[in-house]
């Protein structure tokens, strides 16, 4: 799922003091799941936003709602006259949603959050990162754990030099992926497969090839 | 091994079966070319090759590049050191041919010290190779004298290719295994991280010994000499990959403040005899961090001076 982190609500607060009705929107999928932009946390934040207006004796008024995924066309049909009726939105949505709602309308979108990475949900309060959609997975050659988005070097060879009992030489609170890889690889009874050199990688399927696009053309067409 | 492949007097100091000893520069944070002037001049007649480093601990330098073509100028021989950190593929084979057009003959494929260790943690890194995949890319160049992208290269590098090892960095098992995958990923010489433990790096040479990757490649052994039990505590503490045993800091904390140095020569010269003895070791790598005008003594007194002519 996408993981989003809540900004410093003065960041929040800059960006919409200036407007004289704001919606804060939740999205109730993948950034709830973190409990960071469901409709829940919309609700406290509008909460938090309408002390600090009274605080700053600011006259705004702020209201707050939620959809299920603000990536969806089909999902904004209920909320459409809330959209309307307001002067900008506070979406709590990752960037997708922002992006998705600043082009369905022609008012301000601005983001309450910061999307920070594809993760998994480790425990309760605990999301990691997973995955950085490079576009050609690698999983198959590396035990099921991913380099590129777990080395800090982002290493397709590794570990590096500078890997410490299990630890990546950023933190000792990282784990080394090459580690873990090594180890998953002694687990599955795979360690010949370390000694194979992974090619020089195609990073045009990556971020690095421009915006990328996926078309299915059998629904797409219909 | 084979005879010398390339112009480069390292390689053919090694392949000539003599102790080959090379040392490094740290380029300054400037662009005035003394600091790498003067730190050359203390040590040119004692090391066959100077390395220099590319923006090493992720600190903003003058290029390795540029310091290399200043020892060029010099009539030295540089090994340029290049991270994978800082450029992509195309800066990093523009800076190849760079350096060739120079005769530089000598190159270290790193990945490069994390950013967040240095003075621009909030930059991006690049890593669009890694450096085992450097090292394939320059012998490609090299050997076959096309760009990746499948070009031909007028006038193709002629480079003596090497990677670091780190027999002290964990996971221990594959250590052996990562050097294998380095010599196949074209690898001539390897000059290691510093030696302290030289119990550790003396059971990794043996397995190296016992696979023939000896004879595969040459490993040049790195010293750094300590200037303090201080150093030694940051050095174990702080440096990653780092390995220093509590006898050594013991021994140089009980030397008196002003002996301490001094100290820690002694402990490098005896360190080096003692790898001399280490089946596999063709050369010494010593790092003398800017304490380059202890490098004539050091090589001196451990028995590698004079030079050798090839």
């Amino acid at each position: 799922m996408i993981v989003g982190e809540q900004k410093p609500l003065e960041e929040v607060w800059e960006m919409i003091k200036g407007h004289k009705k704001v919606l804060v929107f939740g999205c109730n999928t993948c950034v709830a799941v973190c409990h960071q932009g469901g409709a829940k946390e919309a609700e406290i934040l509008a909460g938090l936003l309408r002390m600090k207006a009274t605080q700053e004796s600011v006259d705004i008024e702020i209201t707050n709602s939620g959809i299920e995924r603000q990536c969806e066309h089909e999902f904004f049909e209920t909320s459409e006259d809330e959209i309307e009726g307001t002067e900008a939105v506070l979406s709590c949505a990752c960037g997708i949603g922002v992006q998705f709602m600043a082009e369905k309308y022609a008012k301000p979108i601005y983001p309450a959050l910061n999307t920070t990475f594809l993760g998994a949900v480790e425990e309760l309060g605990i999301y990691t990162e997973r995955c950085q959609a490079c576009g050609q997975c690698v999983l198959g050659q590396t035990g099921g754990i991913c380099p590129v988005a777990r080395c800090a070097k982002r290493i397709l060879n590794g570990p590096c030099g500078g890997s410490t009992n299990g630890k990546c030489e950023i933190s000792k609170d990282v784990d080394c992926a090459w580690q873990l890889i090594i180890d998953r690889l002694s687990l599955l009874g795979k360690m010949d497969v370390y000694e194979t050199l992974a090619p020089i990688k195609d990073w045009s399927a990556d971020r690095a090839g421009g915006p990328r696009k996926l078309i299915r053309e059998d629904m797409a067409n219909e | 091994m084979n005879d010398a492949k390339t112009p480069s007097k390292l390689e053919k100091i090694l392949s000539a079966g003599h102790y080959a000893v090379t040392s490094e520069c740290g380029p300054p944070r400037g662009s005035d070319p003394n600091p790498i002037i003067e730190k050359a001049e203390l040590i040119k007649n004692h090391v066959d090759a100077i390395n220099i480093t590319d923006n090493q601990t992720s600190v903003c330098r003058m290029s390795s590049l540029a310091a290399c073509i200043r020892l060029k100028t010099m009539g030295l021989e540089p090994v340029l050191q290049m991270v994978t950190r800082d450029r992509n593929r195309i800066a990093l084979q523009s800076d190849i041919l760079g350096g060739a057009s120079w005769d530089i003959h000598n190159i270290l494929c790193l990945s490069g010290d994390h950013q967040s260790f240095g003075d621009h943690a909030s930059g991006q890194n690049v890593h669009d190779l890694d450096s085992m995949q450097l090292l394939q890319t320059v012998r490609q160049m090299r050997d076959q004298g096309k760009l990746l992208g499948g070009d031909e290269i007028t006038r193709p590098p002629e480079m003596f290719v090497g990677a670091a090892a780190n027999p002290f960095a964990d996971p221990y098992e594959i250590r052996v295994s990562r050097l294998a995958k380095k010599i196949a990923a074209g690898a001539e010489f390897i000059q290691t991280q510093c030696i302290y433990n030289l119990d550790k790096f003396e059971d990794w040479m043996k397995k190296v010994v016992d696979r023939g990757l000896h004879e595969k490649v040459y490993i040049l052994a790195g010293l750094t000499p300590m200037k303090s039990a201080g150093m030694a505590r940051y050095m174990k503490n702080r440096v990653p990959g780092m390995d220093v045993p509590d006898d050594l800091v013991k021994r140089l904390a009980s030397a008196p403040k002003d002996k301490q140095a001094q100290e820690g020569i002694k402990i490098c010269i005896e360190s080096i005899e003692r790898l001399k003895q280490v089946k596999g070791v063709a050369g010494f790598h010593i790092m003398a961090i800017e304490w380059e005008e202890k490098v004539p003594e050091i090589v001196e007194a451990a028995g590698l001076y004079p030079r050798p002519e090839v």
